[in-house]
């Protein structure tokens, strides 16, 4: 029986057998950030224990830190700084790889560790964050964990994991007009909901996910975890290692080539199998934004809001009522065309180059409507924010009347320090519209950063495909 | 690590589905860089109707007797996704929970439980609300019975079996701790870094 590309990157790196399904992988690439790196550091030392590969753990600030112009230690967030002065002393003192808050390779740590050339394909690579999965899109094995299992990892370099079921979701066809990578994911999510891939490794795969460009990429894979899965990861081509050749910490010359080769061999055999098989048409794909609580209350643009009366059990039910009040939204209501209080372009699933490149071709010459409260572009790197500068992608968004930031999380969540206001309507280019996550009692919507910029403009939720 | 081996309790239903980590312990209450202090932000968003001023919600559940000394969750299915925030679970330690019933959790909360002594048990959706249902007929009356040796929750008048993998299972039941276990395996870790810096040479940077 042949292998999938999750067996190829499973059985590289089983140290040992564990028995029921169980195995104690090498982890090649360890990352943390200073909102939950410092736990697993403090613990780590605590215990008397040291950082095995002290050279394969980077760190970077993002969570936590100001994404304000000229931003420094201190934060909003009342206790922000002892997170980030804790992180940095424990770093410094293992020895780590640090990119402090003034480091030009400062960034959210899920974009830094691809635009470094940190992460490489057939790694496994874990971080005490849940997006870890964005990085499957190089061909890793990524995935989120706790700051125990962080400290595991630090010590051992290893973890004890069970072997996740396999799922492969193929994506047939080519994308329409306005349609983007993070409608195709929000579309998957909200068809088979925000459970759909509990249990699974995904491999995605097929036409419309190869013909993606890299960036485009890395916003699939990094909502593989609002899907349920343990991660989620796109088979390496032509794209990723042209996309790798020449960054920071990847191999040159002649190391290149080599490990390309190897690269290429990070495949499904013509015969694996998977426990789990998806075939998503993307014909059927527009424009799709959330309605409710969860990822998986996602809703095409033309569609309306679900009646909980046709939920197939009583928790469902519970559960969209709740969604519906806290979203202040009803059952057969068009999400187009309702209005909103701010917008939000940024975090780890949409904040790279080529989603500033298109969300800035939107608003290019135009104004952002005055009802807005709050409009804020978060690049996703310190090297995203100059090379976007370099474009003058940050005039053309200033000039619209958009905030241009400092990278780092900022609204993506609400730590307690900057937020979205009380039971603001958001529209946001994230991945998380959970309850409170950007601010109290706000109301996001999550939703391409082209259909954002799009209802910036018009100060309510838009169909991005009627701008022409 | 504290142990797990069989516990009788109050139950108390939160019987939605996706309940995130961040409606478990919402950022703004993870102020320190400690595991310590969390459980008073629990659910602060559906626990408080003035979370600052921690002014106690009497509709939601934790809040009502005996609820509010129950050791066992009810939960609807994907509980704990979200966040990879440990926080979540050392709050629910702290409040004094030692294991969650739900038809399915996020990958990363299970995770979480198991090296923190809870048992997070997975049971069929329907199963878990007709245990939900049996309980709330007399919440102090009808405890959960949940015994990890034989793998069984026993409630509603019937015994329900569980799965766990046996990994974890010693884990919970003999309270070890993980990172001495797999530092005994050390010439296993130094001969796949032999082996693998040959093969993959770039990785050993
Ligand atoms: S941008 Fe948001 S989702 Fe991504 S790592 Fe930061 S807080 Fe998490």
């Amino acid at each position: 029986m042949g292998r999938s590309l999750i067996d190829k990157l499973w059985d590289s790196h089983v140290v040992a057998d564990l028995g029921d399904g169980a195995a104690l992988l090498y982890i090649d690439r360890i990352f943390l950030h200073e909102r939950t790196g410092s736990v697993s550091l403090q613990e780590l030392k605590k215990a008397g224990r040291k950082v095995r590969h002290k050279e394969h753990v980077f760190v970077t600030m993002d969570h936590i830190v100001d994404t304000f112009p000229g931003r420094g230690d201190k934060t909003l967030m009342p206790t922000g700084t002892a997170f980030i002065t804790a992180t940095r002393a424990a770093a410094i003192e293992a020895g780590l790889n640090l990119f402090d808050v003034t480091d030009e390779r400062q960034g959210i740590v899920h974009v830094v560790s691809a635009e470094q050339g940190i992460t490489l394909p057939g790694f496994t690579q874990v971080c005490p964050d849940s997006h870890t999965c964005t990085l499957g899109a190089l061909g890793a094995l990524a995935w989120g964990i706790g700051s125990s299992e962080g400290e595991h990892a630090l010590a051992t370099k290893t973890l004890a994991v069970t072997k996740p079921k396999t799922m492969r979701i193929t994506f047939n066809g080519t994308l329409g007009h306005g349609v983007t990578s993070k409608d195709m994911i929000l579309h998957l999510i909200g068809k088979y909901g925000a459970a759909g891939g509990s249990g699974y490794a995904i491999t995605f795969t097929g036409p419309a996910i190869a013909s993606l460009p890299q960036e485009n990429r890395f916003t699939i894979c990094n909502m593989a975890v609002e899907f349920g899965a343990f991660s989620g990861v796109i088979p390496p081509d032509d794209i990723t290692f042209a996309y790798i050749k020449g960054r920071p910490y990847a191999p040159r010359g002649a190391d290149f080539d080599k490990a390309v080769a190897a690269w290429r061999e990070l495949k499904d055999d013509a015969d694996a199998v998977y426990d789990r098989e998806i075939v998503v048409d993307c014909a059927d794909i527009v424009p799709t934004v959330t309605w409710g609580t969860s990822p998986g209350h996602a809703l095409r643009i033309d569609g309306t809001v679900p009646d909980p009366a046709a939920a197939p059990d009583a928790t469902t039910r519970a559960s969209m009522e709740k969604a519906l009040e806290y979203m202040d939204v009803k059952p057969g209501q068009k999400l187009e065309g309702l209005p909103i209080d701010a917008v939000f372009i940024g975090s780890c699933t949409n904040s790279r180059l080529s989603d500033l490149r298109a969300a800035a071709a939107i608003v290019k010459g135009k104004k952002i409507a005055s009802s807005l409260k709050k409009a804020v572009i978060v690049p996703g790197s310190t090297q995203v924010k100059r090379a976007a500068e370099r474009e003058g992608l940050h005039e053309i968004f200033t000039a619209a009347g958009f905030e241009w930031r400092e990278s780092g999380c900022s609204m993506c969540f609400n730590a307690g320090g900057e937020s979205m206001g009380d039971k603001w309507r958001v529209v946001s280019s994230t991945n998380r519209n959970f309850e409170n996550r950007q601010g109290p009692k706000t109301r996001t919507h999550l939703a391409s950063p082209t259909t954002v910029a799009a209802s910036a403009l018009m100060g309510a939720i838009a169909d991005v495909r009627k701008l022409g | 690590m504290e142990k797990f081996v069989r516990l009788k309790a109050v139950a108390a239903p939160l019987l939605r589905s996706n309940i995130d980590t961040d409606v478990i312990i919402p950022s703004r209450e993870m102020k320190g860089v400690t595991k310590t202090g969390l459980s008073v932000g629990m659910f602060a968003n559906w626990r408080y109707t003035d979370v600052p001023a921690r002014v106690a919600n009497p509709e939601f559940v934790l809040n009502r007797v005996p609820y509010d000394k129950a050791q066992i969750l009810l939960a609807g299915e994907n509980f704990g996704c979200g966040s990879s925030r440990e926080h979540a679970v050392w709050a629910m330690k702290e409040w004094g929970f030692r294991a969650v019933i739900a038809p399915s959790f996020g990958a990363i909360y299970y995770g979480n439980c198991v090296r923190n002594g809870i048992l997070p048990v997975v049971l069929p959706d329907a199963v878990v609300r007709a245990i939900a249902a049996w309980v709330e007929q007399n919440p102090a009356g009808n405890q959960v019975e949940i015994d990890l040796p034989s793998q069984t929750v026993h409630a509603a008048g019937a015994a329900h079996a569980f799965k766990i993998g046996e990994a974890d299972k010693d884990m919970l039941l003999e309270g070890l701790d993980p990172i001495g276990v797999t530092l005994k395996k050390d010439n296993a870790i130094q001969a796949f870094e032999a082996r693998d810096r040959a093969q993959r040479p770039w990785v050993y940077i």
